[in-house]
């Protein structure tokens, strides 16, 4: 698999992935990984797993698709795979997640346990899969708290996290008491500006995205996460290839049905359990197909 | 909540964004008026977030949380100053184009600090989120006053810092002997140099100052924004510095009133997304509002900017 600039221990999608390509290891498998120092690394570092003859390549992230659709079109007998992105090539399985079903469960968790009825979302950049987060968030808290209005601000960029903390301090301002982030590093201004009111005695609570941000931010601000499951995806596609079925040129969209998103086990420390068994409730009647929730293109 | 109310946090949200800014802009201001032009001020605010981020962490884990931050913001004035040094030397001594020589130093900055963060952070992409950051401080009584109590007098450490340098700098540009000669050196190098100034050495002087300001700007970034550093903590706070340095007419006070006005458009652009009417701005719109209202006051209000005569200009004294 290639990694883009954050490298395997980024505590993100990268670090997600390799996990789960390491369960793999071993019974005739290996696994191995190269680091890309820059965007301009994609390239060189797939070809080189072309040319030793790897029976599939990762590419790890939405920032390669262009990259990894160009080395599948000049090498058409290898496979290759994608998280995050669709690429169109018959030799490239696609995998992205329904961002939406999990963020409905966050969704469900703020609306329970905002105490002034206000929630806010911080988004990235204003593009479907933010989008999906937004739709699905938005619709899992009027499931169960029609009252509570929703603030949203899309800051325009994954990288600033100046513009978070500033959009974080006028929505808690506000009055805002939950802010769920879907922003990458943006976020890192949302925990900042959390962290400094816990710490002045106030209760306010960030939503993470795409890991468990309890781990790094620590429970006393983080709520809970919207967790995409990377390494399951890695997992799925992988054992594909291993097994012969390996499809190519399909997208795979994996929700809560297939476990590629949710919250992870650390939200019972702040999340109590009846709320949470509201939460499965949810999850189930989402899986069942009872509830749909809302998702953008 | 009264309007009152919400003005005063919108004070403070500004004043937390120009903070950095202004510690950039302020570095700008000193080298510029010195005849050297400083487009580095990106890269060593970059190498300033690197210092403090690393400095904080490992007071950290030595258990010395409480001076933690402090000792980052010294590290962050130090190693812009190294920076700082690198362009002195390129474009003082060696003449090199001062333009070219920022140029490098945002490249060298942007490279070196990414390369060793992996090297002390196991291959990861950022370093270990820090715990030990600066907290807003209520100053005791004055915080108490309506409206500037919550606006102006619970702030970060380092936003009480950048005011008293304003005006730190300000005084020392324009009433001090030291000052005088600074700013000669930016204007007349060769008639300073007759007056008996040393050029090269007053400007070794500015420039290094200007590494230690901006450092202490990235500090500011790392230690009240984003808890860590990583390849994209300072992403452009650099050169909205260097355009407050224009904004603000090569001033302090200036570049003061520009980051405070860039830095209230930004909460502004927040403010607004709270009301449900705002939905019907397209979001380009808003992203654009900082930048709009920005050309407009540099268009309308400020007037025309003249900048130091010897600016850009390497110092050679056997030129005529």
């Amino acid at each position: 698999m290639v990694t883009d600039i954050g490298g395997v221990n980024d505590k993100s999608f990268n670090q997600s992935a390799w996990e789960g390509l390491k369960k793999l290891e071993g019974n005739g498998v290996t696994v191995k990984y190269l680091q890309s120092k820059s965007d301009a690394d994609y390239i060189p570092n797939m070809n080189t797993f072309v040319k030793d003859n790897y029976d599939l390549v990762w590419g790890i992230g939405f920032l390669m698709g262009d990259q990894l659709k160009t080395v599948a079109t000049q090498n058409p007998n290898s496979k290759f795979a994608i998280i995050d992105n669709v690429v169109d090539a018959k030799n490239v399985e696609s995998v992205t997640f329904a961002e939406n079903e999990g963020s409905f469960l966050a969704g469900v968790v703020a609306g329970l346990m905002t105490k002034t009825n206000k929630i806010g979302f911080v988004g990235g950049v204003d593009i479907p899969v933010i989008k999906r987060f937004d739709l699905g968030f938005e619709a899992g808290v009027k499931a169960v708290n029609p009252n509570a209005t929703i603030t949203k601000n899309y800051t325009g960029a994954f990288d600033k996290p100046d513009l978070g903390k500033a959009a974080a301090a006028t929505m808690y301002n506000a009055g805002v008491d939950i802010i769920f982030h879907a922003s990458g590093a943006t976020g890192n201004g949302v925990f900042n500006e959390a962290k400094d009111r816990v710490k002045a005695g106030k209760k306010v609570w960030v939503i993470g995205v795409d890991k468990d941000q309890s781990l790094e931010y620590g429970d006393d601000v983080t709520l809970t996460s919207m967790v995409k499951r990377v390494d399951e995806a890695v997992i799925r596609v992988t054992k594909d290839v291993i097994n012969g079925q390996f499809k190519g040129g399909t997208t795979q969209v994996l929700g809560l049905k297939e476990d590629g998103v949710g919250l992870p086990d650390t939200s019972k420390k702040n999340v109590p359990a009846d709320i949470l068994a509201k939460v499965d409730d949810y999850k189930k009647k989402i899986i069942s197909g009872e509830i749909k929730v809302p998702t953008a293109q | 909540m009264n309007f009152l109310d919400q003005f005063a946090d919108l004070i403070n949200i500004t004043l937390v964004f120009a903070t950095a800014l202004l510690f950039g802009a302020l570095g700008g201001i000193v080298s510029e008026r010195s005849g050297v032009t400083n487009i580095a001020i990106e890269g060593l605010m970059t190498a300033g977030a690197f210092a403090s981020a690393v400095a904080t962490y490992y007071m950290e884990q030595a258990d010395l949380s409480g001076p933690a931050p402090w000792v980052g913001l010294v590290a962050a004035a130090a190693l812009g100053m190294v920076f700082a040094l690198i362009h002195a030397v390129a474009s003082i001594t060696f003449k090199a184009d001062q333009v070219i020589s920022g140029v490098v130093i945002n490249f060298l900055a942007a490279g070196f600090t990414v390369y060793l963060v992996k090297l002390l952070f196991q291959g990861a992409g950022q370093t270990e989120t820090l715990n030990a950051v600066f907290s807003k401080w209520a100053i005791p009584g004055l915080s108490q006053i309506p409206f500037f109590g919550p606006a102006i007098f619970t702030a970060y450490p380092t936003t009480y810092i950048v005011i008293i340098l304003v005006f730190v700098v300000y005084y020392v540009l324009f009433k001090t002997p030291f000052g005088l000669r600074l700013r000669s050196v930016g204007e007349h190098p060769s008639a300073a140099d007759t007056a008996g100034i040393r050029v090269l050495r007053i400007r070794y002087i500015a420039v290094l100052l200007s590494g230690a300001f901006a450092g202490l700007g990235g500090a500011t970034i790392t230690l009240t924004t984003t808890s860590n550093f990583s390849h994209n903590s300072i992403s452009g706070q650099g050169f909205i510095a260097l355009a407050a340095v224009i904004f603000g007419k090569w001033n302090p006070l200036g570049a003061l009133g520009a980051t405070l006005f860039f830095g209230f458009a930004q909460a502004l652009n927040n403010w607004i997304q709270l009301f449900p009417w705002s939905k019907n701005i397209p979001q380009e719109f808003l992203f654009m509002l900082p930048y709009v209202l920005t050309l407009l006051m540099l268009a309308g209000a400020v007037g025309k900017a003249r900048m130091p005569s010897a600016l850009g200009e390497p110092y050679d004294p056997g030129k005529r």
